[in-house]
């Protein structure tokens, strides 16, 4: 099998064509055998997928499951996992047969929704092995279009505006990458990440138009990633398309968004920003740090203002993302485990919380807090599962959101206590907006007339919440789950990240020296 | 020695013989009733002669004491614009004799236009550079004001006139300063005469004759004719203005700014770096705000122009290749894009409001996701082979030296997506309304597959065109 990633990222595409050409008519039948091809064929990337993580060799740090090609313009087609990516190849298959199986109750053009899931399924898991800078970048810029497409036709009210939002901000933010990458391949002659890894970009310091950069190419190249992750993560202060693209986005779309898209930009991080630009990422941590605090803090208290349910749990998403960021740039074992963890374990939970969202919304069609309360009194199966995955928001011992919070926080705490004091204030807000959240839709007296005759999960749900509960509780008692696979490639990503770093100094204090 | 001569512009000669032939013939017999016959005739013939030059010759062979060059550049672009011109001119047969303005003079003007854009190609001279781009304007004059009833259309085709005149005239002032400084009007000449440091009129002659073909590729700020241009003229001929002539003067550009000015390659450099740099952003800004479609793609034009000056504007080799496989995507993706414009139509009449498209989805799925794909990929969005046609160039411009003008580009391509999105947007989000009806055209309907699965499977391997303009690019810069 020397080529089972290919295998298990172009399943899901040999799946789309084969519904875009052999699938005709919108009537009930056609409708069902989309949903039936997209579920087999996501499912069976889940099962080869598997294979992947059977095969892999965790105290290998290197790349593994190699495949090379040569491409254009001396570029490669070469994919691979590590001990950091193979888990975000997973958490993509796991999760994208519980997002079709969740849009069960589609009906408008049902055979393009399928394709378009389908083919951004192909797109995620190519991020994720990508080797290559140029093909990484197609993985990840592709992504847009179906992602723009599932807004634009399937989405809410306003789902132009966030459609339009969401593609323009994102793609704003990437071309810059793209430059950096031009500049990247000028400067080391070759596209492959393994190499650029290991490829010690000019660090002198110089001054463009008056402005003195301080490691000079490191530092620009750092930043021009910097733009496109950070808006991919989001962090604050580009966090502002998210909002709009969840709330206007159907159940299945916000899954997918806050579940793997969002994962892009913090292994993005991993695989580029710390590896080949570790002088650019010093000089940038503190400000990484702050960002990442703020964001915590001030999304959480945003979090608290939300009317809507879609709105308030992307507002925590960005807060949890903040933990993310701020674990990554604490540069030690435990952040970036912790850092990796939370990615994961977020995954879980906002899907979760999205589909608890999409459960009620699918029912009463609002997503306003107001018009909920007391839906433990006709939907108890319902409110536990509501109750569990609050709880793992919030980060509550037992539960995989706890782990990575944790992590981070003391990995952060090692590095610069103030900004691990006002981020840990953000784990007391996540619990002021999450419990709240709860007890207004879930508790108190049914007094709604409308909700009277609401009706409790039905088996396709429960279906669905069965393997993220399994997940959300596994890792939160046994988190040595994940972090035996990624501790050594962490290790091995933590040790160049030092031993270049010691390089840098001695250099310039070389350079100072002589002068 | 003729004999020689003669069998290097062998093709050339082919095609004027038959322009005439075929024009003395319909005119004795049986007129505007052959048109429809002719028009596939001269697409048959300019295949023919894209495979007689793609495959027989190699090497580089001058004729007529330099002033004609055949090299691997010139067949690049010659073989490019005979297939654009054979994909256009039989795309438009239909919609053409469906509105009677189908003459028997339209094939073979534009026969005629084409044998001028392959001289301008292969231009070793002045003189020869300045009769093939006269020889393509005349004839496209002409055909932008086929529909003669049309105030729009002889709008189109005097305007295309005045200005092309005035843009003649700065490049003959030009080229005349050219030859006083250097003394000679053949290429070879002029590259030794401006040998190290290039004299001060010499410069003088090179804004000028850049100011004129930059009339021609439509780049800011001479590109003032092109909307109104695309606008006015029939949609068929639209489609040709997109294309061939748009390969053709950039073959021209590369082929005088390298082989006659390539001594001075930083005084002409900044120049095309501007020129680039105005023509992404106008191009980008000013579309947004268009209703019609075909003076959209007259504005994303522009701005394509610009991206394909920036390969040049890098002044390698490299850059010279990236141009031509920019430009070898931008004529597929445009033969794509107007294949679907010239399907639209409502009640028989054709249609080019934008907003016209409004769920054009729903009815015809197969058409409007193949537009979606010829759009992403004129966004230059990855995956499809526009963004590559995109990274070349950027790749280029930053090789050679001008990061901030690669910076600029890929600001401009974001500008530029939101347009594109509008489209998609009508096409896919908008409200029901009236719908959009289809010319029934198997033509239309192949080329606009053809062109969509292109963007979509060159990305493996560009079907080796890569290694071909390398070649091509090796030739042309050395």
């Amino acid at each position: 099998m020397d080529n089972l990633l290919s295998i298990t990222t172009f399943i899901p595409t040999i799946a789309a064509l084969i519904l875009a050409v052999f699938l005709r008519g919108e009537d009930e039948a056609a409708q069902r055998n989309a949903k039936w091809v997209a579920l087999i064929a996501t499912s069976l990337t889940f099962v080869v997928s598997l294979f992947i993580l059977a095969g892999f060799d965790a105290s290998d740090t290197g790349f593994q499951f190699v495949e090379e090609r040569n491409w254009l313009l001396g570029l490669q087609y070469k994919m691979g996992v590590d001990g950091i990516s193979v888990l975000f190849v997973m958490l993509t298959t796991f999760m994208m047969p519980l997002t079709i199986a969740a849009s069960w109750n589609v009906t408008h053009r049902v055979k393009e929704y399928m394709i378009a899931f389908l083919i951004l399924e192909t797109l995620m898991l190519g991020v994720f092995m990508a080797l290559d800078l140029v093909l990484f970048y197609l993985f990840f810029e592709a992504g847009l279009i179906p992602m723009f497409l599932i807004i634009g036709i399937w989405g809410g009210k306003e789902r132009i505006y966030a459609s339009f939002k969401f593609f323009l901000y994102t793609f704003l933010g990437s071309v810059l990458m793209l430059v950096a990458m031009v500049a990247m391949f000028a400067d080391a002659g070759t596209t492959d990440i393994p190499t650029l890894m290991n490829h010690q970009f000019a660090s002198d310091s110089f001054s463009i138009l008056g402005v003195y950069i301080v490691g000079g190419a490191q530092t620009l190249m750092f930043i021009a990633f910097f733009a496109s992750f950070a808006v991919k993560m989001p962090m604050w202060p580009v966090h502002t398309w998210l909002p709009d693209a969840h709330v206007q986005a159907p159940t299945a779309g916000s899954v997918v968004l806050a579940a793997i898209l969002l994962k892009m930009g913090g292994y993005g991080f991993l695989r580029f920003s710390l590896p080949m630009f570790p002088i650019g990422s010093e000089v940038m941590t503190p400000l990484v740090l702050w960002m990442s605090a703020i964001a915590i803090v001030y999304t959480s208290l945003v979090a608290l203002a939300q009317e809507d349910m879609k709105k308030l749990i992307a507002y925590s998403s960005v807060a949890h993302m903040g933990y993310v960021t701020m674990g990554i740039f604490a540069a030690n074992q435990q952040g970036i485990d912790g850092a990796i963890f939370q990615m994961l374990s977020h995954g879980f939970i906002s899907g979760a919380l999205f589909l608890c969202v999409g459960v009620i919304y699918d029912r009463m069609h609002t997503r306003e807090i107001d018009a909920y309360g007391g839906l433990v009194n006709r939907m108890p199966a319902y409110a536990l599962i509501f109750m569990l995955f609050t709880m793992a928001n919030v980060g509550l011992p037992g539960t995989s959101g706890f782990i990575g919070e944790f992590l981070t926080l003391v990995g952060i705490f090692q590095v610069n206590t103030w900004v691990a004091l006002v981020a840990t204030s953000g784990v007391i807000l996540s619990a002021a907006y999450a419990l709240w959240l709860y007890r207004r839709v879930v508790m108190g007296d049914l007094i709604k007339e409308s909700l009277k005759s609401i009706s409790d999960m039905g088996k396709r749900e429960r279906a669905i919440f069965a393997p993220l509960v399994v997940m959300t509780i596994l890792l939160g008692v046994y988190p040595s789950l994940v972090t035996d696979i990624i501790g050594p490639s962490v290790e091995a990503l933590i040790t160049n990240y030092d031993a270049a770093l010691a390089d840098g100094h001695a250099a310039s204090q070389t350079a100072a020296n002589s002068h | 020695m003729i004999q020689a001569d003669l069998n290097v512009i062998l093709p050339e000669i082919v095609l004027s013989v038959y322009a005439m032939a075929a024009l003395l013939f319909t005119v004795y017999t049986g007129k505007d009733k052959m048109a429809g016959m002719l028009v596939w005739l001269t697409a048959a013939l300019f295949v023919a002669m894209a495979l007689f030059v793609g495959a027989t010759a190699n090497g580089t062979r001058e004729a007529f004491g330099g002033m004609f060059v055949d090299d691997g550049f010139a067949r690049f672009a010659k073989v490019t614009i005979l297939l654009s011109a054979a994909a256009v001119l039989v795309m438009g047969q239909e919609y053409m004799a469906r509105r009677n303005i189908l003459r028997f003079e339209y094939p073979l003007l534009i026969a005629l236009a084409v044998v001028g854009m392959m001289v301008m190609v292969s231009a070793g001279d002045l003189m020869a550079l300045y009769m093939g781009l006269e020889l393509q304007s005349l004839a496209l004059y002409v055909v932008a004001s086929l529909r003669r009833d049309s105030a729009k259309s002889t709008e189109a085709g005097l305007k295309y006139f005045v200005l092309g005149a005035l843009s003649s005239g700065l490049l003959l002032y030009g080229a005349s300063l050219t030859y006083g400084y250097a003394g000679t009007t053949l290429f070879s000449g002029i590259i030794a005469a401006a040998e190290g440091q290039a004299p001060l009129g010499l410069l003088f002659g090179i804004v000028f004759v850049i100011s004129g073909m930059a009339f021609k590729v439509s780049a800011v700020p001479f590109h003032m004719w092109t909307p109104d241009v695309y606008e006015g003229s029939p949609t068929p001929i639209t489609a040709f203005f997109a294309t061939a002539p748009k390969m053709a003067a950039m073959g021209l550009f590369a082929r005088v700014v390298h082989d006659a000015y390539g001594g001075v390659v930083g005084d002409w450099q900044q120049v095309i770096a501007l020129l680039s740099v105005l023509s992404m952003f106008l191009g980008a800004v000013a579309a947004i705000g268009q209703t019609d479609i075909k003076r959209l793609m007259a504005y994303s034009s522009i701005a394509h122009m610009g991206f394909a000056l920036m390969g040049l504007a890098a002044g390698t080799a490299f850059g010279v290749q990236a141009m031509l496989i920019y430009m070898a995507i931008y004529v597929t993706m445009n033969v794509g894009t107007f294949a679907f414009i010239l399907s639209m139509e409502r009640d028989g009449q054709p249609v080019t409001d934008i907003a016209s498209l409004n769920m054009y989805s729903k009815a015809h799925p197969a058409r409007a996701m193949a537009m979606l794909v010829l759009l992403f990929s004129l966004a230059g969005v990855p995956p499809l082979l526009g963004f590559f046609g995109k990274f070349y160039v950027l790749r280029a411009a930053y090789d050679g030296g001008l990061a901030w003008l690669a910076v600029a580009g890929v600001i401009a391509s974001v500008i530029g997506a939101f347009y594109y999105l509008r489209i998609v947007f009508f096409m896919y989000f908008g409200e029901e309304q009236e719908e959009l009806e289809t010319a029934r055209s198997p033509v239309l309907w192949s080329l606009l597959m053809v062109s969509a699965t292109v963007m979509l499977v060159g990305i493996i391997n560009m079907f080796g065109v890569e290694t071909i303009a390398e070649a091509a690019a090796a030739t042309l810069v050395n």
